[in-house]
């Protein structure tokens, strides 16, 4: 069975506004992703070590705002329900595959370590700028935040700028 | 109005919303193409723009939404969590994601949506985004100056520019449009000459009529939203007309009733004070709430107007502006406002103030003039009790948000 068409861009445009527009609406808060990942790295270190995240300054705030209960986050839950949200539509659009998505020109081995590696800017660069495209930089254009939109303007004109260097990835 | 949480949505029940937003936030994004890479980054290189799409439409959709229902009176923009401006930082860290973005090819958003469905280059785009945290998190003292170097609080980019909201909105939605024309235009030309094989990325709008009847529904909100005074302004401008208010019907209290509830300590009256703080510090009936007549269009004092079997009695310095605020609650759908006939200062001279006329006309006087001298003495006593108890109002905070 071939894998169900995409959505028209407009339309899911359409309908990805309205779920912000709805989450602002009764949460008072925009959509993220990545700080999920910041809970995530926060209870590992300190399932870990307990001792170094009352140390550290960025663990000890952390804590401090979450009852020491790092997974208990807004964000946290959202993300598991994109996971399962992401799950069900590629059930019923037939898109359901473990693959590992390249160009032809391009070995396993590049496109392994530039994922790890891109991974690894998106991770900083959201610590840094305090979110992501979705947490700063769509949130932020929804609220019309002058730190969201400056961030997405540095998001997609850094991309523009490295993009040639990069092109053999992906052309 | 919004926002629901925290009081209409517990904070506890807000993360199983945040749940189901998820689950329909992933639903959209792997729709819409999210899940795969090589879709991911193809606006950088001009043949397949559907990310830009996708983006600038929900963010137009949303920052339309907001507009509009702030200016209809049914969200509370000044709870809603607005991002912080760091300049510095938000600059060098979007550059920083922006590099991450083309080398890894997904953003956190997507990479949960595609590794979802079982792309095992978004799983380790994940791994990676872990690492790049932990880093940040090991090193912040030496990138905490960075990171909060050139705050602006919580600046609005139309302030930043120095327009008004409106003009700000309508600039960036022409800008959208006119983007999603010029990149359907380069992504013919870049795909015309790429190999066969590529699939065509141009959206189909299929069947026409919905597509035209959603865009011809956001035409109207979003010029409704533009072009109609808001909420705020059309009543206070109403009220404003003195003749208006005459002749608005809506009940009063006199002032001996207003004494004899306070004295007898009725606890289903709520005196809401309209009048400055530095007034109502200085004198105020026992029990009073000071608000200004604009907060009364805030979230923050709809908890206090709505209490269950609380008549709500407007009272200000003057009968008129008592009125006046009583007619805005009224409007604003709070439950039979009454308003303080003659105002508090008709209420300090037949009061508090209260001087035994010499001449009394009827039997029916007899009886008024002795609860008022009785209440002169008595009320300033409660008054002066009062007064240490006046408790500082509870604000509404901001929500917060954020990753």
């Amino acid at each position: 069975m071939n894998a169900t068409k995409y959505m028209n861009p407009y339309l899911a445009g359409f309908f990805l506004g309205l779920l912000l527009l709805a989450t602002i609406y009764i949460t008072g808060r925009g959509l993220g992703a990545s700080g999920a990942v910041k809970s995530g790295v926060v209870s590992v270190v300190q399932a870990v070590t307990q001792a170094h995240t009352e140390q550290a300054k960025f663990y000890n705030e952390y804590l401090q705002e979450h009852e020491n209960n790092p997974l208990k986050n807004w964000l946290v839950f959202e993300v598991i329900g994109v996971l399962i949200g992401a799950f069900i539509s590629g059930l019923i659009s037939n898109r359901l595959k473990f693959t590992l998505e390249h160009s032809p020109k391009i070995q396993v081995r590049t496109r392994v370590i530039a994922a790890l590696f891109g991974g690894l800017l998106f991770g900083f660069g959201a610590q840094l700028g305090r979110g992501c495209t979705s947490g700063a930089a769509l949130s932020g254009m929804a609220v019309l935040s002058t730190g969201g939109i400056l961030t997405m303007m540095a998001i997609f004109g850094g991309a523009y700028m490295f993009a040639y260097f990069f092109r053999k990835l992906w052309i | 109005m919004g926002p629901l949480v925290p009081d209409l949505i517990g904070n506890e029940l807000n993360f199983v919303v945040a749940l189901f937003i998820g689950v329909a936030f992933g639903f959209i994004l792997e729709q819409a193409g999210f899940s795969t890479s090589k879709k991911l980054v193809g606006l950088f290189y001009g043949y397949d723009f559907t990310v830009l799409r996708v983006f600038f439409t929900a963010g137009v959709t949303a920052m339309l939404g907001v507009i509009a229902l702030g200016h209809f009176g049914l969200l509370d923009v000044s709870l809603i969590y607005i991002n912080p401006t760091f300049l510095w930082s938000a600059l060098i860290g979007g550059f920083i994601m922006g590099l991450g973005f083309v080398v890894g090819g997904f953003c956190p958003g997507t990479s949960f949506c595609a590794a979802a469905i079982g792309k095992i280059d978004a799983m380790i785009f994940i791994a990676g985004s872990f690492i790049g945290v932990l880093i940040f998190a090991e090193g912040y003292p030496l990138f905490e100056e960075l990171y909060k170097a050139e705050y602006w609080g919580y600046a609005r980019i139309f302030d930043t520019v120095g327009m008004s909201q409106g003009q700000f909105a309508f600039l960036l939605t022409t800008a959208a449009l006119f983007v999603f024309w010029a990149t359907t235009l380069v992504e013919n030309k870049v795909n015309a000459c790429l190999p066969a094989g590529r699939e065509k990325s141009n959206p189909e709008f299929r069947p026409l009529k919905l597509y035209m009847g959603l865009t011809g529904i956001a035409f109207i909100i979003g010029f409704s939203a533009f072009f109609l005074p808001d909420v705020k302004e059309v009543y206070l401008k109403e009220v404003e007309d003195v003749s208006y208010v005459n002749s608005y019907k809506i009940k009063f209290m006199t002032v001996d009733e207003l004494a004899f509830r306070i004295l007898d300590n009725d606890k289903s009256i709520q005196i809401i004070d309209v009048r400055s703080l530095r007034e109502f510090k200085k004198l105020s009936l026992p029990k009073s709430l000071s608000f200004s007549v604009n907060e009364l269009f805030n979230k923050s004092v709809e908890k206090i107007l709505t209490i269950k079997y609380k008549k709500n009695i407007f009272i200000a310095d003057d009968e008129l502006t008592s009125k006046r605020a009583a007619i805005i609650a009224d409007k604003l759908g709070y439950v039979e406002p009454v308003f303080l006939k003659e105002g508090l200062s008709g209420f300090k001279k037949e009061i508090l103030e209260f001087q035994m006329p010499s001449e009394i006309k009827s039997r029916r006087e007899t009886d008024t003039f002795r609860f008022r001298e009785k209440a002169s003495r008595e009320i300033p006593v409660l008054i002066e009790k009062n007064k240490n108890k006046i408790v500082p109002k509870k604000e509404s905070k901001r929500a917060i948000g954020g990753c």
